[in-house]
């Protein structure tokens, strides 16, 4: 990449990826994991940091990061244990956090992503680490209100969450959006995370540095993390701010990456721009130890091999087999299985029920779509269900009805419950039988002798004016059973 | 073996300790006498030891994924010195540096 009239330069991006299980309870206390309680209502002497209380592991958690460690094709080490990150903090009511520092449970796997300037190629993505911690709870400044105090709610305090750290392989903010892409799609097929970043159960870090080609020689930009980002959008944003940010700060200061350390800075949505953050007061000094309230993790074979013979499709098999099973283009399995777990099974069932994966697919991807973002609503939330859509396609493959006349039932089930029949019969479709169809092609073609001239000496779409006639005539004849019947008696002629 | 006083007070820093001169000045033998002793284990050969994270003879002790009532609000709440709304009310943290003398 070039940025205008400088030198080329190589953008440098590793991720931080903390994704929060799909747990009941927390890792270390039976607390419930429900977003949105109200303030201090799902805690425990465990959660809150009372002295004397006990952390006890939750088993569920360690199997979805197995699974979700597979995915990602990490190894799963036959022993893991916990340890101690000491910082204070009024969310973090213990004084520590328990993470997992030298011994994570899923080590060195890759994700493959599409390359950003050849679709073709494909691009391996390293991962370093995937390791088990709990989730602090939340501060709330109330600034509007000059109060300087804060509010802390320790609900979150203790929510199980899988970090996964990323080699710095990622090469510009749209690989880095093509990576969570496909990591949010893995965990949220596997179950292992709902992955819902307004809720912040996905929330990334971004390591970025820039090298700059200066007549040859690599000069290395000082590294900057942008912390907490909780959309991809904001993921792409940041990072392209931070590559002209620290292009120009380099041009103007000269500091490269031996000059400055590390610094932290966050994301501000609404001015475009990433700032520097104060440094928590030595924060870099968390003096992990291992806890000794928690005994070691081996985790047993049959365990992860277990987990592996569940792991079920990842997104390429899941491509692969959707263009085989149902006769659709990977370019529309691509899509369909971009939109995840739900709306892969409504796909499945409506074009079994229907007979037609490529009708499905392009009635899926067009109507259901579009309506699902017009109206903001997940596939779980709309009103036409996976057989509705099924047979009502089932229906135009038939010769019921057209396209055209299917999209006015498919408006009309958005807008009223009720079977495909009963939105047929309120828009007062019938089918018309082919002998009524005959008698109607025949007058066309009585009060139009042209077009049979015009078809016989090889021009065929003569026949299209007088399909729209015999639309005008009977709503509802099906144009491409008129255009069968129109030709065959002109051939008969 | 010594701890410098700057030591001294970067560690009450980490804990968030406000420590006059005066306590400085008696804690900083105390700390010493406690590294003093836990030296004594590096008296040990431990050329052929592996590294053990816990003196217990047990791994893998967890429990099922299932919830149990925990704390009402109230009884969340009962020990903290000042709340609001349901929440635990505490004084800014942020960019204040928890030692005046650093
Ligand atoms: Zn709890």
């Amino acid at each position: 990449m070039t940025l205008s009239d400088g030198y080329p330069t190589e953008t440098i991006i590793g991720l931080e990826v903390h994704v929060q299980l799909k747990t009941q309870t927390k890792l270390f206390c039976s607390c419930s994991t429900q977003f949105g309680a109200p303030p201090n209502t799902q805690v425990c002497p465990v959660c809150l940091g009372l002295p004397g209380a006990l952390p006890v592991m939750n088993e569920h958690a360690i199997d979805l990061a197995i699974q979700a460690g597979l995915a990602i094709d990490c190894s799963i080490p036959p022993m893991t244990k916990w340890d101690r990150k000491q910082y204070f903090y009024p969310d973090l009511p213990k004084g520590y956090q328990i993470s997992q520092f030298d011994l994570p449970i899923c080590a060195d796997g890759f994700v493959k992503i599409t390359d950003d300037n050849d679709p073709e190629k494909i691009r391996r993505i390293g991962i370093i680490r995937a390791h088990l911690e709990e989730d602090a709870g939340k501060s709330m400044h109330d600034e509007a209100s000059g109060r300087s105090d804060s509010r802390i709610d320790l609900n979150r305090c203790g929510t199980p969450l899988l970090e996964i750290v990323s080699q710095p392989d990622l090469r510009s903010a749209n690989e880095a959006k093509n990576y969570l892409t496909e990591l949010k799609l893995r965990m949220t097929l596997l179950g292992v995370s709902d992955c819902e970043m307004q809720e912040g159960s996905l929330r990334v870090d971004a390591n970025v540095n820039l090298h700059i080609d200066v007549n040859g020689e690599k000069i290395a930009t000082p590294i900057a993390e942008i912390k907490n980002m909780n959309s991809f959008r904001a993921v792409e944003h940041a990072i392209e701010h931070e590559i002209d940010r620290q292009y120009d700060v380099w041009e103007e200061t000269g500091k490269t990456i031996k000059d400055e350390s590390k610094t932290t800075r966050g994301w501000d949505d609404a001015t475009g721009k990433t700032f520097l953050q104060r440094e928590k007061e030595e924060s870099a000094d968390y003096r992990y130890f291992p806890d000794p309230d928690l005994l070691p993790i081996r985790v047993p074979r049959e365990r992860v091999d277990a987990a592996k013979a569940s792991l079920g499709e990842m997104p390429a098999e899941l491509c692969q087999r959707l263009q085989t099973q149902y006769g659709i283009k990977l370019y529309d399995a691509n899509v369909i299985v971009n939109q995840g777990r739900e709306l892969i099974e409504y796909f499945e069932t409506a074009a079994t029920t229907s007979g037609d994966g490529k009708r499905t697919s392009s009635w899926i991807q067009q109507d259901v779509m579009r309506t699902l973002n017009e109206k903001q609503i997940r596939i779980a939330d709309f009103a036409v269900s996976a057989d509705q859509l099924g047979e009502l396609l089932q229906r135009v493959s038939r010769g019921d009805f057209d396209n055209a006349r299917a999209r006015d039932v498919f408006s009309h089930l958005i807008k009223n419950a009720g079977t495909v029949e009963d939105a047929v019969k309120a828009l007062g479709i019938e089918s018309v039988d082919s002998s009524e169809i005959e008698t109607l092609c025949k007058e066309l073609l009585d009060a139009n002798p042209q077009v049979i001239d015009d078809v016989k000496s090889g021009k065929k779409q003569a026949v299209g004016s007088l399909i729209g006639q015999a639309k005008k005539k009977n709503p509802n004849a099906n144009p491409k059973q008129v255009r069968e019947t129109l030709l065959q008696l002109i051939e008969q002629a | 073996m010594s701890l410098t006083v700057a030591e001294v007070r970067k560690l009450a820093l980490l804990a968030r300790l406000d420590l006059s001169d005066d306590e400085v000045a008696s804690v900083r033998p105390q700390l010493d006498s406690i590294l003093a002793f836990v030296k004594q284990l590096t008296e040990l050969d431990t050329t052929d030891v592996e590294p053990m994270t816990t003196a217990l003879d047990v791994d893998n002790r967890w429990r099922e994924d299932q919830q149990l009532p925990g704390l009402m609000n109230e009884e969340a709440l009962a020990n903290s010195p000042s709340q609001n709304e349901g929440c635990f009310l505490v004084p800014p943290v942020l960019g204040v540096v928890a030692s005046k003398k650093s």
